[in-house]
């Protein structure tokens, strides 16, 4: 019996080293298959920021050119004019042509001369006009000025022109190559930071379009979003998780929660725009219904944040409460909900994070449009962050390509920034029981 | 047996201990169901328990208890894991309620009011009734704000001088005022276990309660913590009047004048704690408190 045991020990062992290898193979195959993903997932993320960063850096940047305009009287006004009614109507644009043909006196062919023109940006009449507007005493003096360059030269000077390709089929032709070198040859063109970017709204060109307004835009329809989504959220949270009686009706209006979250977004565009449009009446394109739509897309991902936080308030918080005859409402508002507060805040940051990329409902409530404007308020026209994105990604110019980048970084910046802020919610309130 | 066991199985007069031995214990549980033995009543109650019982959803977790707590007592509830004690002891001040599918039938008096009744509010009850539970859980706020909750809820302090003082009185009751009156404003969460748990002693004692229920005080804490618990107890009788559910027996002999034995939801014999611990009229009882099994 004993021996017989032994023997049936004796081949448990052998049986059992046999096994060995294979397991810790396993183990190490499986602990590779992971540390595989996870390199993969960081070589996907880091291509995709390399690549958008590479693209965009340039955007940041953006060409001057000085050039050396007579405020010639006969041009603009009297000298001593101060009437800005006056001073804005001038003709800036000819002065501007005026300048350039007095720098390249050789120019003479009609066509030429559009070429020429075509050297500074068309914002350049407006920069010249506001100058005098701000300073009549301009006009009569010859002042050196830096303007915008076109858009076209702003790509050559920053290298994204090929010049191997035969002139036909090249945005800048030679004439403009020689004349640029001139320029270049005497200092007059500059590389500059671009204010622009930051401080304008959306162009048809370039180098005047900014991403103000669509950050103004997003700003406003967060806002909305937020005003909405998260005392409602949190509300029909704790509704849900502290009052309601468990039935078959909350069971429902349970898994109804969650199937909302999965409900795709252009199907809560639709519905903004029948209902808050359509029915309603509420203007297109304005960021109050952008966040109305946004907020009904976010509810789902608050609300069950909200519930996931007040169910982790452990019980005794609650007994403690009630055992010194706090009512339930006191037991809640005194001592779970600042518990669960920052549990709740987390998940809605991710939810107005999700909101602040979302493009597809507000392409369907009409925030897609074209707006030079900057939103003064929620009740503006405006684009957003992505929808602009989405716009410049679908214009031709070489220029909208960075410009396109650099949205992107901006957006991807604000992203993980309140992800980060998430984060440190989490880590800073997180309480251990 | 007629003469100490009337129709709804309630023993209505104190049984005598001779008398007591005498009897089949084992055929009157059988006989009457959820029949005690002992003395149920004492001449002063505070609270008067009659044919309490407790049903979760289906299941019914106490069976027609008849109970007398009595005024500036201590009664323990001794009995194995499961045999509602603490349900039984939940129910005295209704935290019963937060369970969705819990029911209480039957009637618990508190000063001829019934506490189960319609029109009872449960915040008084609560304020009456206060409780101190098996793990120590203050509230993630400074001492002081633990202690000042209740009474500021209550609205009982006229200023905020008079709060400091029932902060400062509870916390000297509780014995915990020397060791924190320094660090008043420190997180409760921050105390050792022991005075967590003195804290929560105090907390209860701050909104002035008749009664006080204890849910096994001492089970999370070490011998040092629980002897100072169980000298409070002692001390806190003189005002209040206490009910303690607990595991340790050398505990409910230390600290209560009167004892209860539940079993499986019924209450089995309830008598003076010597009495219990020394001369248990009941089999059950007798097999408990010698450690055959529980």
């Amino acid at each position: 019996m004993n021996n017989n045991l032994q023997q049936q020990h004796d081949r448990t062992m052998v049986r059992v080293q046999q096994g060995l290898d294979r397991r810790y193979r396993q183990e190490k195959r499986f602990q590779r298959i992971g540390l595989g993903a996870i390199i993969l997932g960081l070589v996907f993320v880091s291509f995709l920021f390399i690549s958008i960063i590479a693209n965009g850096y340039t955007a940041f940047q953006q060409t001057y050119v000085k050039i050396d305009v007579n405020f010639d009287p006969e041009m603009i006004a009297p000298i001593g004019e101060t009437d800005q009614e006056v001073l804005s109507k001038a003709n800036y644009g000819g002065l501007v042509k005026k300048t350039l043909r007095d720098m390249f006196p050789e120019v003479t062919n009609r066509r030429e001369k559009k070429v020429l023109y075509s050297l500074v940006s068309t914002g350049a009449s407006f920069q010249l006009r506001d100058m005098v507007m701000q300073d009549p005493a301009l006009i009569g003096t010859q002042q050196s000025v830096w303007v915008l360059a076109d858009d076209d030269v702003d790509m050559l000077i920053k290298g994204h022109i090929d010049l191997n390709v035969p002139e036909s089929d090249r945005r800048i032709k030679n004439n403009q190559m020689a004349w640029i070198q001139s320029l270049q040859a005497e200092d007059r063109i500059e590389k500059r930071f671009n204010t622009i970017f930051f401080s304008a709204g959306d162009s048809r060109e370039p180098e005047l379009s900014g991403i103000k307004g669509a950050v103004h835009g997003s700003f406003f329809t967060l806002m909305i979003c937020l005003l909405i989504s998260f005392p409602v959220g949190v509300a029909a949270a704790v509704y849900l998780e502290e009052f309601a009686p468990k039935n078959r009706w909350t069971d429902i209006i349970e898994v109804n929660i969650n199937n909302l979250a999965a409900v795709p977004s252009i199907v809560f565009g639709l519905l903004g725009l029948a209902v808050f449009i359509n029915f309603f009446g509420l203007p297109r394109s304005v960021p109050l219904v952008g966040g109305l739509v946004l907020a009904l897309m976010t509810l789902p991902t608050i609300i069950i944040a909200s519930r996931a936080a007040l169910k982790s308030v452990p019980p005794s918080i609650r007994e403690a409460a009630l055992g010194v005859g706090a009512s339930p409402m006191q037991t809640i508002t005194h001592h779970v909900l600042p518990l669960a507060m920052p549990g709740m805040l987390t998940g809605t940051i991710i939810g107005m994070a999700q909101a602040l990329g979302e493009t597809a409902p507000l392409l369907m409530i009409g925030m897609v449009a074209f707006i030079v404007d900057i939103p003064g308020g929620p009740f503006d026209p405006s684009a957003v962050l992505p929808v602009q994105i989405y716009l410049w990604a679908d214009s031709p110019e070489r220029a909208f390509v960075e410009r396109t980048s650099a949205a992107i970084m901006v957006l991807l910046a604000f992203l993980i920034s309140m992800n980060l802020l998430a984060v440190w919610l989490r880590k800073k309130f997180e309480r251990r029981w | 047996m007629e003469e100490f066991v009337n129709e709804s199985g309630v023993v209505t007069k104190p049984l005598n201990p001779e008398a007591a031995t005498e009897v089949d214990m084992q055929a009157s549980y059988e006989q009457h169901g959820s029949g005690t033995v002992g003395e149920i009543y004492v001449d002063d109650p505070r609270m008067t328990c009659r044919n309490v019982n407790v049903y979760y959803g289906e299941k019914q977790a106490i069976f027609d208890v008849n109970l007398d707590i009595g005024k500036n007592q201590v009664i323990s509830m001794i009995g194995p894991s499961g045999c509602g004690k603490s349900t039984f002891l939940r129910c005295l001040n209704r935290m019963n309620d937060t369970i969705d599918v819990c029911r209480v039938t039957g009637q618990i008096k508190m000063d001829d009011q019934d506490i189960y009744d319609g029109g009872l509010d449960v915040v008084p009850l609560r304020a009456s009734v206060g409780m101190v539970f098996q793990k120590p859980n203050p509230f993630p706020k400074s001492i002081y704000d633990n202690i000042a909750y209740g009474p500021r809820i209550h609205g009982l302090s006229d200023n905020a001088k008079h709060l400091d003082e029932i902060v400062e009185s509870s916390l000297t009751r509780a014995g915990l005022w020397e060791e924190v009156k320094d660090r008043m404003d420190q997180p409760g969460t921050g105390l050792s276990g022991g005075q967590q748990q003195r804290l929560c002693i105090a907390r209860a004692i701050a909104v002035s309660p008749e009664v006080i229920l204890m849910d096994e005080p001492c089970s999370a804490l070490d011998p040092i913590a629980t002897a100072k618990i169980e000298e409070l107890i002692d001390e806190l009788r003189e005002n209040y009047t206490i009910a303690i559910v607990t595991h340790s027996m050398q505990q409910a002999a230390r600290v209560s004048q009167r004892t209860a034995y539940f079993h499986l939801g019924k209450l089995i014999e309830v008598g003076e704690t010597d009495q219990i611990f020394t001369n248990p009229r009941h089999k059950l009882t007798e097999d408990y408190i010698t450690g055959r099994f529980g």
